[in-house]
Order: C-alpha cells, then sequence, then structure tokens
C-alpha cells in the first residue's frame, strides 16, 4: 500500500474532474484485489475511509474545499460516487474472510452420514384413518365415535340383526364376562363393527346426519397373515331427504378416486348386510395393474374394498323410538363401512396384517 | 356351495352367453361366483359360488337358473316330475303336527318295493351319477342319492325312512325330557324338550331339519321307504342344530328360510328317482299344513309397491329413461311375483311374493330386487346436496396435538392389543379390582380388557429388543377399560416408553443413555399444549399405595396439572424388567388424557422481543442433596423481578472437594428490560436478591 498522498487539484472542469476521480478509483480497486487477509482488510479501510487519515477525508478537506462554488456541485457527486465504489470493494474484501488455504484446512468428510434425530413416525392406521376421514370431511362428514364395548342392542339389535340370526354368526363376537343373567340387549360385548355408533348417532341427533366414524373393532377369528382379532373400521352414515342410491354410488366413487387416484374406477354389486336394503359391496379397479389382471386382483382386474347400502327402514325405525324425525317415508339414507388394516396394506404394500400390532421400531419407522 | 353349468343349461338351454359372462352377469346382481372351473370336454365349468344368507332360495341349480332367466329375460320351464298312478291304500298314512309353532307343513308319501343299489342316469332330468361326479358329490345308495339330487336341483331338504321301522305313523312334536335319539352319524344324543323331532308313535325317529335316526336309515335291505318333505320354522332348527353342534345341509335351508310350497314337487323327484329302480307307490302323498304357517309363508298378504318409491330410494339412471313401470314389472314378474296394478295417479302395485323368497317382506325389498336386476352399475353417480357444517369432535384437536408432539419428540406411534393378562392389568390398573374380564377370551394372555397401556407398551418394548433393536422409542395413544362387567368404562390414555441411547444414530457424537429426564422433557412438551396454572412433579417412594408397582419408587414421578393426576412415568421397576429379561434401564410412563383434554389447549400469544441488550449472571451454588432444584426455581418464581426474564440450571455435579452430602449447581440468571438497558446498580441490586432468595431456600453461593 504505497499511493501517492492525495494531490492538490489546481482545474476543476468536468475533464479534470474524471481524471482526478478515475484515478483515484483505480487505485482503490488495485488495492482491493491485492488484499490477502483479515489484517489486509483492516489496513484499506483505514488508508481509504479512516475518519482522520484516509485518503477520502483527504479528498473532501483538499478538493472540495479548494473548489469555486461553481464546481462544488459536480465534485460532491463525484465524491459519493467514489465513496460508494470503496466500500463496495470493502465489503466485497470483508465478505471474502479467510483465505482458501485457511479454509481448506478446515476440511471434513462431507459423505459421512448425517446425524438424524429420531422423527416420530404417525402409524399407518392412524394415518390412513385421518386421511379416510378428511376425504369425507371435504364432503362436509363430520366425525363420530362411539365405545369399544357395546350392547348386544347397539352392536346387533339395532343394526336389525334379530336375536337368533343368522347373520349373527357372521361376525364371531368376543364377550365380556358375566353376561348369562342379562337380557340379550343389555349383554356386553366388544363391538364387532362402528356400524353401532350410525344408531348412537341418530339418537342423539335428528336428520340431516353426515357422519364418519373411525374406530377400533374385535371379532373372535384366528389370526393369519390377513385377519387379525383387532382391526378397524371407518364407517358413513349420510342421512336426509332426498338421498338416493346414485347419490351412494356418488359419493363413494367420489371418495375412492380421493383417495386412490383420479384413475380408479369403482363399480357396484348386490350383497347383504342386515342393516342396509339395498346392499352392496364395492369394487375399485386394480390399483398395481390398472384394471388389465394382476396377481394382486387375482387376474380379475377388481379389488374388493367395502360394503354399502341405503339405510334399512328397520334400522331407522329404531332410531325413531328416541328421535321421531326418522320416518323412513320421509328421509332416506346410506351407510357404508370400510376396513382400514386392508386399505393400508394396499396402499402401503403391507403384507402382514399382524405387523400393526407389534410395535417393531424397524416397521414403524417406515411411516416416518 | 357348488353349481354346475351343465345342470344350469339344461334347465335354460337358451342362455345366450358364455360360463364367463354368465359368473359375471350373476355377479353383478348379487348372485356371487368365487371361482370358475372349466371341467372336462362337454361338460361345461364348475361354479365356486358365494351367495349371501339372505339368499338361500338360490343355493341350488333351478334358483341360479331363476336368477339367470330373469338377468336375460328367458322363460323358465317348472320341473317336472310326473309319477306313476298309486296302487290305494288301506287307510292314509298317518302324519300329525303336535309342534305347530316350529313345524309349518309335512307331507309323507308311501313307496313299496323298492330296490336300493347304486344311482344311475335314470332319465332325463335326474343324470344322479353324471351330476355327482362333476360336483364330487358323494354317492351313497339310490335313495340317499335320492334326496341328495333334488336338494342339488331345487333347494328342498327331504328324508327317507325305512318305513318298516316306523311304528304307527309320523308325529311333528317337541322332544320328551331325557329322551334318547341316535342320529345318522352314529351319535346317541340326549335330547333337550325344546328340540324339534319327527317321531313315530313310539320313539324320536330324527331331529326335525337337522338330521336324521339311525335306527330308521336306509340299509340295503330296505324295501318299504316314507318321503318326508316339509317346512320347519327357521328359529326352531336353528335352536335344535346349535344345542346339538350340528350345522348340516338342512338345517342351513331352514334355518334360512325354506321354500313352503316346495315339498310336493321334492318328494315328486326322490320318488320318481327312485321308483326309477322298481316297486310302486302306495296312496296319495300326505300333506298336512298348519294355516298359520301357510299365512307367514306361500300366503303372505301383498305388499304395496309404487314407482314413485323405487325413485325416492334409487335416484337417478345413467340411461334417460332409467326405471320406468315396464323395468319393475319385468323384473318382479320373473323372480316369480305377482303384480296387480293399483288405481293411481302414478304407477303402484300390489304384489304377491314367492313361497321361496322368504327374504321379501316390504316394499324396500322390492326396491332392491328391481336394482339388482337392472344393475346397480346403470345407476348414476351422484353427490347428495351439503349438509349441516363439518362440527369436530371436543377433544379431536387436542388429540391431534398429543400425537404430534409426541411424534415431534421422536416417538414413533404404535398399536397394541385391546387385551392383557390377569396379572398384568392387576400390576398396571390405576384402580386395581376394576378389571374387566372377557367370556371367551382369545388366549388366557389376553384374558381382560386392558386398565392400561403399560403392558401392551413394555410387550412392544421386550419385543423390539429381542429383535436386537436397541433404541425404542414408542407411543400409544388408545382405549383403556375399567369398571365391572356390568358397567364398563372407557377413557383415552396415551403411553410412552423408551431404551437405548441418544443420538438414536451417529458416527461422530458419543451416544449416551437415554434417561428419566429426557422422557421428562417429552411428557412437559406434552403438557406445554395445555393451559395450565400449575403442573408439578412428585413422587411418594416410601408410600407403596401411592406409587403405581410398575415403576422404580425412586425413578418415578408422578404429573399433576391444575392439582389432579394426570399421570405417572419413570424406570420401569428393577424387578418387573428382570422378569421380563430386560437388561437395560427401561423408562415407561402414562398419561390419563381424559383428564388432560379437560384442560383448554394453550393458544400462541405473541409478546414483543425486548431491543434491550440482556444481561446473563451465573450463580455457582452448594446446595445439601435433600434440597431439590424445585425450591430452588420456586424461590426465583416468588422474587417477581420483572426483568428476571429466564433462570435455568446449567450445571449439576459433584467435587470431590465437597462435603458427602451436598451436590453444586450452576445457576443461570438473564436478566432484561423492556423499556431501557439495565445500569450496573439495578443489575447489583437484582443479584443480591437472587443470592438472598436462593440463600433462604437453602443454597449457599460457592468460594
Amino acid at each position: 500500500m504505497n499511493n501517492d498522498p492525495i494531490p492538490n487539484l489546481t482545474a476543476f472542469d468536468e475533464a479534470a474532474l474524471e481524471q482526478a476521480f478515475a484515478a483515484l478509483e483505480q487505485q482503490a480497486r488495485n488495492a482491493a484485489s491485492a488484499l490477502n487477509g483479515e489484517a489486509d482488510v483492516e489496513a484499506f479501510r483505514l488508508e481509504w475511509l479512516g475518519r482522520k487519515q484516509g485518503r477520502l477525508n483527504d479528498v473532501s478537506g483538499r478538493w472540495l474545499k479548494a473548489a469555486p462554488p461553481e464546481a462544488k456541485k459536480a465534485l460532491g457527486v463525484r465524491f459519493n460516487a467514489l465513496k460508494a465504489v470503496v466500500e463496495a470493494l470493502l465489503d466485497a474484501a470483508l465478505g471474502a474472510g479467510p483465505s482458501d488455504a485457511a479454509l481448506a484446512a478446515e476440511a471434513i468428510d462431507i459423505t459421512l452420514p448425517g446425524t438424524r434425530r429420531l422423527i416420530g413416525a404417525e402409524h399407518p392406521i392412524t394415518r390412513t384413518l385421518n386421511e379416510i376421514v378428511s376425504v369425507f370431511a371435504a364432503l362436509g362428514y363430520s366425525v363420530g365415535v362411539g365405545p369399544e364395548v357395546e350392547t348386544d342392542y347397539y352392536n346387533f339389535e339395532s343394526m336389525n340383526f334379530p336375536p337368533g340370526h343368522p347373520a349373527r354368526d357372521t361376525q364371531d363376537t368376543l364377550v365380556v364376562a358375566n353376561q348369562d343373567r342379562r337380557s340379550l340387549r343389555e349383554r356386553l360385548l366388544l363391538r364387532t363393527h362402528t356400524s353401532p355408533v350410525q344408531m348412537r348417532t341418530m339418537e342423539r341427533q335428528p336428520p340431516p346426519v353426515r357422519i364418519v366414524i373411525p374406530g377400533k373393532v374385535h371379532r373372535n377369528d384366528a389370526a393369519d397373515a390377513t385377519h387379525s382379532p383387532i382391526f378397524h373400521q371407518v364407517e358413513g352414515l349420510c342421512v336426509d331427504t332426498n338421498i338416493t342410491f346414485s347419490d351412494l354410488k356418488g359419493t363413494l366413487d367420489h371418495a375412492m378416486k380421493a383417495l386412490f387416484g383420479s384413475a380408479v374406477k369403482t363399480r357396484f354389486f348386490p350383497s347383504f348386510f342386515p342393516f342396509t336394503e339395498p346392499s352392496a359391496d364395492v369394487q375399485i379397479s386394480c390399483i398395481f395393474c390398472g384394471g388389465k389382471g394382476c396377481r394382486k386382483c387375482k387376474n380379475s382386474g377388481w379389488i374388493e374394498l367395502l360394503g354399502c347400502g341405503m339405510v334399512d327402514p328397520a334400522v331407522f325405525a329404531f332410531a325413531a323410538e328416541k328421535q321421531p324425525a326418522y320416518d323412513p317415508k320421509k328421509i332416506s339414507g346410506f351407510a357404508f363401512g370400510m376396513g382400514v388394516e386392508r386399505i393400508a396394506m394396499m396402499k402401503y404394500g403391507i403384507s402382514e396384517i399382524g405387523q400393526f400390532y407389534a410395535g417393531d421400531m424397524r416397521f414403524l419407522g417406515q411411516f416416518a | 356351495m357348488n353349481i354346475l353349468t351343465k345342470w344350469l343349461r339344461a334347465y335354460l338351454p337358451g342362455l345366450p352367453v358364455d360360463d364367463a359372462q354368465l359368473a359375471e352377469d350373476l355377479t353383478l346382481r348379487g348372485i356371487a361366483v368365487e371361482g370358475i372351473y372349466p371341467l372336462s370336454e362337454g361338460n361345461g365349468s364348475l361354479y365356486e359360488m358365494d351367495i349371501t344368507t339372505n339368499r338361500v332360495d338360490a343355493m341350488n341349480h333351478y334358483g341360479v337358473a331363476r336368477e339367470a332367466a330373469a338377468i336375460y329375460g328367458l322363460a323358465l320351464p317348472a320341473l317336472d316330475f310326473p309319477l306313476p298312478d298309486a296302487k290305494p291304500a288301506a287307510a292314509p298314512f298317518s302324519v300329525r303336527i303336535e309342534a305347530e309353532d316350529a313345524c309349518g307343513r309335512f307331507t309323507a308319501r308311501v313307496l313299496r318295493g323298492v330296490k336300493i343299489g347304486d344311482s344311475k342316469d335314470w332319465f332325463p332330468g335326474a343324470e344322479v351319477p353324471t351330476y355327482f361326479a362333476l360336483l364330487e358329490q358323494k354317492q351313497i345308495s339310490n335313495a340317499v342319492d335320492a334326496t341328495n339330487f333334488a336338494w342339488l336341483a331345487m333347494g328342498q331338504p327331504t328324508h327317507v325312512f325305512d318305513l318298516d321301522k316306523i311304528e304307527g305313523g309320523i308325529v311333528v312334536r317337541r322332544a320328551r325330557k331325557g329322551e334318547r335319539l341316535k342320529t345318522l352319524d352314529g351319535v346317541e344324543r340326549t335330547l333337550d324338550p325344546e328340540d324339534l323331532v319327527v317321531a313315530d308313535h313310539a320313539k324320536a325317529l330324527g331331529l326335525a331339519g337337522v338330521m336324521g335316526g339311525w335306527d330308521t336309515m336306509i340299509t340295503p335291505a330296505t324295501t318299504n321307504v316314507l318321503v318326508e318333505a316339509a317346512w320347519f320354522d327357521p328359529m326352531a332348527v336353528r335352536k335344535t342344530a346349535r344345542r346339538h353342534g350340528l350345522h348340516t345341509d338342512a338345517s342351513h335351508r331352514f334355518e334360512r328360510g325354506a321354500d313352503f310350497s316346495a315339498a310336493p314337487l321334492a318328494s315328486a323327484i326322490v320318488s320318481r328317482i327312485l321308483l326309477a329302480n322298481g316297486g310302486y307307490l302306495e296312496g296319495d302323498i300326505v300333506d298336512v299344513q298348519v294355516p298359520s304357517a301357510v299365512a307367514r309363508t306361500a300366503g303372505r298378504k301383498p305388499i304395496a309397491l309404487a314407482l314413485s318409491e323405487v325413485h325416492r330410494i334409487l335416484g337417478t339412471t345413467i340411461d334417460a329413461d332409467g326405471i320406468t313401470a315396464a323395468t319393475v314389472e319385468g323384473v318382479l314378474l320373473a323372480l316369480g311375483c305377482g303384480l296387480t296394478s293399483q288405481q293411481a295417479s302414478e304407477p303402484a302395485w300390489l304384489v304377491t311374493l314367492p313361497s321361496w323368497r322368504l327374504d321379501l317382506e316390504r316394499e324396500i325389498d322390492l326396491i332392491e330386487e328391481v336394482a339388482r336386476v337392472y344393475g346397480y352399475n346403470r345407476f348414476a353417480n351422484t353427490l347428495p346436496a351439503f349438509g349441516e357444517g363439518v362440527q369436530a369432535l371436543p377433544w379431536a384437536e387436542s388429540e391431534a396435538l398429543v400425537r404430534q408432539t409426541m411424534r415431534s419428540a421422536g416417538f414413533h406411534e404404535a398399536i397394541a392389543s385391546t387385551f392383557c393378562s390377569a396379572a398384568e392389568a392387576a400390576l398396571t390398573a390405576p384402580q386395581p379390582g376394576l378389571v374387566v374380564p372377557l367370556g371367551n377370551p382369545l388366549s388366557e394372555e389376553a384374558g381382560v380388557l386392558r386398565p392400561s397401556l403399560v403392558p401392551g407398551m413394555l410387550n412392544m418394548i421386550a419385543g423390539n429388543l429381542h429383535r436386537d433393536v436397541s433404541d425404542v422409542r414408542l407411543f400409544e395413544l388408545g382405549t383403556v377399560f375399567s369398571g365391572t362387567t356390568d358397567k364398563v368404562e372407557e377413557r383415552p390414555a396415551v403411553a410412552f416408553g423408551a431404551v437405548g441411547s441418544l443420538p438414536e444414530q451417529s458416527p461422530l457424537h458419543q451416544p449416551r443413555a437415554i434417561d428419566f429426564h429426557d422422557v421428562k422433557g417429552a411428557v412437559e412438551q406434552v403438557l406445554a399444549r395445555f393451559l395450565a396454572r400449575s403442573v408439578y412433579f412428585d413422587r411418594f417412594p416410601s408410600d407403596a399405595a401411592l406409587t403405581p408397582q410398575w415403576l422404580h419408587p425412586y425413578r418415578a414421578a408422578r404429573v399433576v396439572a391444575e392439582g389432579v393426576t394426570v399421570g405417572w412415568f419413570g424406570q420401569l421397576h428393577p424387578g418387573e424388567a428382570a422378569a421380563r429379561k430386560l437388561k437395560e434401564p427401561v423408562l415407561v410412563g402414562e398419561l390419563y388424557l381424559d383428564r388432560l383434554y379437560k384442560l383448554p389447549l394453550r393458544r400462541p400469544v405473541s409478546r414483543d422481543i425486548s431491543r434491550f441488550q440482556p444481561v446473563r449472571r451465573d450463580f455457582s451454588l452448594v446446595l445439601d442433596k435433600t434440597i431439590g432444584w424445585e425450591k430452588i426455581d420456586q424461590a426465583l418464581a416468588g422474587l417477581q423481578i420483572p426483568e428476571l426474564v429466564d433462570w435455568r440450571v446449567r450445571e449439576v455435579f459433584h467435587d470431590a472437594r465437597m462435603a458427602a452430602g451436598d451436590y453444586s449447581l450452576l445457576l443461570g440468571a438473564t436478566f432484561q428490560a423492556q423499556d431501557r438497558t439495565l445500569r450496573e446498580e439495578e443489575l447489583q441490586s437484582f443479584q443480591e436478591r437472587v443470592v438472598e432468595t436462593v440463600g433462604k431456600a437453602g443454597a449457599r453461593l460457592r468460594t
């Protein structure tokens, strides 16, 4: 750093100013380009911007004072421009920080794996339940819940499974001990489906009803790859004036497209559930092969996914015992139910239903 | 059950589709074909059917043919088994129905001089060995095969007796107390007075509608036969079958409602096949009917059906014409209904119901038939009008926040069994004694409803460790049960468990064991979601009644919010850990969410961040080990210096120069004002007050 002292200026015309300021700017740029390290940068700052001996201070002290009044404005503009250049050079030099060599000494192995904090995973069942519930929330469905220990009345009788009806055989039931001395209606059991919440909801609330019911259910079934005595369902119920079978079709078609993609097709075929009539099973076009036929859909192109139907008038009659507005001549409705495990297994490629309940960190971690 | 397309086509020669298409068309109309198995050349296919319990009428060949006829608009000829003229009987065979509530019809035919032998393809429409071979139906004798043939053809169970073993005549009655019967399966049974039996004038001959008796069965020596075709009440048969643990083809059909009108035809099929091998009929068929049973089956009152109701329930079709009066009439007539048009402003009918469709009882049942045969997939996809606004459950947000907070703290969500063993329940129930046992548990280990989520959590932790997964962080949010077998209460709870080290996986940092305070941090973060004026942790190491048995009494904490116990957590009791072969310390706990959900959620409120310099001062304190941080913390809170904006423990340690009962605590305090830079004199005064108040709490400055 051996710039000449600031010379005195004798001419103040445009050309002279241009030449003088250009020379200074060049000096500053040359100096800045040679800076190496923090000490150099600080020296540059003091030389150019120092309050007492800085070169810019000299310029303003000598040139501005000596300038005739008519040249002061033009000189001021040029001075400010030069100052901005010097400050920018300083900023750039400061930002450049330590030398490359200094930085190279601090090299680390960036290919080592990152330190990961464990992020807790949402259980695939919770995740699937939430997904289903939010699809229906967007269609105006509230969430309803009910107890896991139910009475025979809510689980069976009010869902139109009369005492002794063969349809009861299809749902092997886990029962609470010591129920024999109670009336059949009051006997306590582990609910075999989420349908009883339909009745509990209607007893509480006159129509209209639009509700989805996620929940845990139990059956006295032997466990295998696709069956578990514990599983989850999402039930839905829509009751209003003028609810039709085509509304049921449209609602579930929309829901399946929302869950599995807009290319999915649905088809409905007759089935039997005591609490709906007409009743239907719903198949979706196979999400693995797009309907061409594969191992997953047993080459049919279709996967059976849920049961549904128009609410049976007998179910409305039970509801009307507490809420007379459930008059099957005036209102109508539909209900549907789906197994959450089955949907989750399909969506995430899970092969063993038992994995849902084992709490295996390796399995659960996949859903983080 | 299985169906032969060869047999179906014998009934419906004009079927316009191949076996695959027929299967699909049937399935889409509720007569589900689960599997199609091609048979040898010229024998069509075998369908494996999955027919719902309400459609017992279609669990036979003629019934499936009836459905196919309805689908394709074909005429289905009636089954015709003409019988030769009978020789006159001296007197009609005696049949009496005593149990009129349970037996609605009983027909009996007497055949004499028959020859028991092997079955043959007797005549067109009775290809017994051909069809049986294709169906893999076992052949027994021409008599028994005839009854099975009738059952497979048209669904009506029949029974053949060795007439010479019958004393007097037939009585259908309830069993007598202690009466004994050896059934065809060779089992000697003691009958219940509720059992319905077919008896003669001396003894029970068979369990009505369930299984025949041993003593009157057909043998090679039989020459005279009584053919029974009857109608029994579904519930009576179901109860009898259940009492004896039997489920037969006959009981299956009767339990679901047999065709009241089918008995004479079924009897004719059996008789004609038997007579094809010799013998003759004696007397007319004896046919005893109970009028009240007729009234609830074949003689049911017609049902009113209006087209407007069909439209109200079914809605919009893809086809613009939709469901017309002609559609309704076509479907119902094909299914065997009778229709009488009603005088009305719009189409309406009185519909008589076929005797074989006891599942049809109401207008809605007819509407379902119309929809089913019309085709579900010919209805449009419409959406209902929007209802009322969506209402969230009151605790939905709290529940979601608990889950989210646990996940953020690094715990995976798990779901465990709803059940546990009685021993696990006794260990973990917050209210011992209020544990609910199951009547038919899946296993002894699942004998009771879980009163706590802790047993499931411990099992899952153990499962991971046994699988060599060493870092475990799990939580479960679920229902716990308490009460008695009369009344069960359900509450939400969240359990959590942790084993292993932190950070979970890093090649660069020395991992350390996860400890009590790591888990406490997660608990505090969950509690911080709620607005509680007071939250504290305490323990009762010497009071066994207050400390859960599953926790280490000196490394466990009760969690109290707003004066209410909301949970317990800490290190698993070493005794329990040893019993479960868990060598590493296990941290486990449970929060009672029903209590937590009563607290409002904390809503974020922003305060202005001071622009003025904060000043940190550290105080090195020496304390007696009996004095916990809580005491210092409370003392500082009691100072109520607004400028004391933060204080925390920076370090806790013990060094050799200190007395054995002492420990050192480095307290960091931060002072900051909202409106000014603090002056040195102010800071000096604050510091003095801090020293003074922690001194009163039992701490002295380290020198």
